[in-house]
């Protein structure tokens, strides 16, 4: 398992030299997040309660912005995909383990690296913004240590999900087609687009039924009290069972594939 | 009893002596290739219509290796080399065949077996392009789970032997190609492999890489033991190290056996460069091409028609010998004839 420490190590200190990568992200960040609050604010004024109240909405919506590096679907790790486009690939496999577990180790690792330099300047001065803008606080104590929970949950999810499509790759050799389509569904999915209280109810029961939502929708709706700690605590049983139904999956399909997999060229 | 411990014994001598360490038999593998021709509209018939073309690879490959053996495996582009040692080295599965590596087979016990084995490809990398490389040695320990004390002694070892200290804490990006190379190598012995498989290792180096990485090479084998496979188009690599060498072409085994045995055979120019200050006039059939020097002539002669001392016994009646220069033909010249000969 310290493969795994070595891994994110590593991949920390090689993300710790890319400081205006890390700037600009915060930017951007702000940027969609008073986009965001400032589109629901006139939505709300005119439209009521939607299933989660404005300020729920507005915390969800910077826990969203602050964890954006770790919790989105978008991420495609340009280095494995070099791997697979340009053969490096061999040396992957000439490793005593399994490539499943081994990009899983190098996708957390990057991504723990981008989140740890971006997160906490967005969750600081959310936390002092005007009203209509402000970040809350947790609303209990119970509360918040259900999300700390949920949250880690939602990483390992997030990250085997990630590791899941990149095995994909070896077989389709490219980041678009199929991958493309897997991430678009599972964005819309997450509520990481639009939060999942505002879809029409039969598009939430459908939410309910893939991972997606137990990645960043359930931890920052519990933050704010939108989903109660009972609530809450049965969904972690279903996270878990998540995390262990596409680790195995993916431990699978990265050992099929790899039997046909072909290495291109010398 | 004693019966027992006797036969134990043989046992134990058999699995070191008589049974060969890498034993390849009858290994194929073809590609399935997406055929194009080129023009937008063939494009477009393409993407709607695929056609498949398939490429033996490899056909019907055998051979067997011992313990602690250099070998070099050669051959022109696209021949099959790099797929042997893919399969070989656990990378890719044969279509149909067999090879036992010490009790693994490569594609299907993967995982145990990449253990026991080094691989250098020298067209790809595996350090990690934005750090250092001794960060991608600590990454290395931990994968292939090397304690500490056996760690640290093996890469001073590396350190000392492909002289890396002052390129170790570089990070990789910064490195001229013939470091990063040294470095690739370490890279890969850094778990004591029992086998290295050298895919073209020599690309782009210089001559004291070169000869480091050769050095490295005789050092390893001779004083560990490594058995050591090494594809390349560096003759002279395979001069200074292997003793035998396998052909392959078009994917077939077409030479196996010792480097000696194939100069004998078609080591049969020999190149003499005559000075004198006379004019030459010489008819003889060994003469395969004679050329006039402004000091001289030099004159290429099959030593299978006639042999070197009576032919300058000729010559020295002809004219006045001021001095003579005998070269044989280097390996490369050699090859040529041999992939000529056998049309590939």
């Amino acid at each position: 398992m310290s493969f795994y420490k070595s891994f994110i190590k590593l991949k920390f200190i090689a993300g710790l030299q890319y400081r205006f990568a890390a700037i600009a992200g915060i930017c951007t960040q702000f940027f969609f997040g008073f986009i965001y609050i400032m589109v629901y604010n006139a939505f709300y004024e005119n439209g009521g309660y939607n299933g989660i109240s404005i300020e729920s909405l507005i915390s969800y919506i910077w826990l969203n912005q602050a964890f954006f590096s770790i919790v989105n679907l978008y991420y495609k790790d340009k280095e494995i995909i070099n791997t697979i486009k340009n053969g490096n690939i061999s040396y992957e496999l000439t490793r005593p383990k399994n490539v499943f577990f081994m990009w899983y180790a190098k996708i957390l690792g990057t991504r723990l690296s981008n989140v740890v330099t971006r997160f906490l300047p967005i969750i600081l001065v959310s936390l002092i913004l005007p009203k209509n803008y402000r970040l809350g606080m947790p609303s209990s104590l119970e509360s918040f240590i259900l999300f700390i929970i949920t949250f880690i949950l939602g990483i390992i999810l997030v990250n085997l999900i990630t590791t899941f499509y990149h095995v994909i790759m070896m077989k389709t050799l490219d980041e678009r087609g199929v991958v493309g389509i897997f991430i678009t569904i599972g964005d819309i999915l997450s509520g990481l687009a639009v939060p999942l209280p505002l879809f029409p109810k039969f598009l939430q029961k459908v939410a309910n039924l893939f991972p997606f939502r137990y990645i960043g929708d359930l931890p920052f709706r519990i933050y704010s009290g939108n989903i109660s700690v009972t609530d809450g605590l049965k969904s972690i049983l279903i996270q878990i069972l998540w995390i262990i139904v596409i680790a195995i999956l993916g431990y699978i399909l990265s050992k099929k594939i790899l039997k046909k997999v072909v290495v291109n060229g010398g | 009893m004693g019966w027992i411990v006797i036969s134990g014994f043989f046992a134990c001598e058999g699995s070191d002596y008589e049974m060969s360490f890498i034993k390849v038999e009858a290994l194929n593998k073809s590609f399935k290739v997406v055929k194009k021709e080129n023009g937008l509209i063939n494009s477009i018939r393409s993407f709607f219509n695929r056609k498949y073309e398939v490429i033996n690879a490899i056909n019907n490959v055998s051979f067997s290796i011992e313990k602690g053996e250099v070998v070099g495996y050669i051959g022109p582009n696209g021949a099959g080399k790099s797929t042997t040692v893919k399969i070989l080295s656990g990378i890719l599965t044969p279509d149909s065949g067999t090879c036992k590596i010490g009790n693994y087979t490569p594609w299907l016990d993967r995982e145990k077996y990449v253990k026991e084995i080094g691989v250098v490809f020298g067209q790809r990398s595996q350090l990690w392009w934005d750090i250092p490389a001794t960060d991608t040695f600590d990454l290395l320990k931990e994968i292939y789970d090397i304690n500490d004390e056996e760690f640290i002694k093996t890469k001073n070892e590396l350190i000392s032997t492909l002289n890396l200290k002052e390129i170790m804490n570089i990070p990789v990006r910064n490195l001229s190609l013939g470091q990063r190379m040294r470095l690739e190598i370490a890279a890969s012995l850094i778990h004591s492999p029992k086998i290295l498989f050298l895919d073209e290792p020599a690309i782009g180096l210089d001559a004291i890489s070169k000869e480091i990485v050769r050095k490295f090479i005789k050092k390893i084998n001779k004083e560990k033991n490594v058995t050591v496979i090494l594809t390349t188009h560096d003759m002279n690599d395979i001069e200074a190290l292997a003793k035998r060498i396998i052909l392959i072409g078009k994917g077939r085994v077409l030479y196996d056996g010792t480097l000696k045995k194939l100069k004998n055979k078609y080591d049969n120019y020999k190149y003499i460069t005559i000075y004198t200050k006379d004019k030459l006039i010489i008819r003889n059939k060994a003469i395969v091409s004679k050329e006039k020097l402004p000091n001289g002539y030099k004159i290429i002669i099959n030593s299978k028609i006639i042999n070197i001392s009576d032919f300058l016994s000729i010559i020295s009646k002809k004219v006045l010998i001021d001095d003579v220069e005998i070269e044989n033909e280097n390996v490369d010249s050699i090859i040529v004839k041999l992939y000529e000969e056998f049309g590939i």
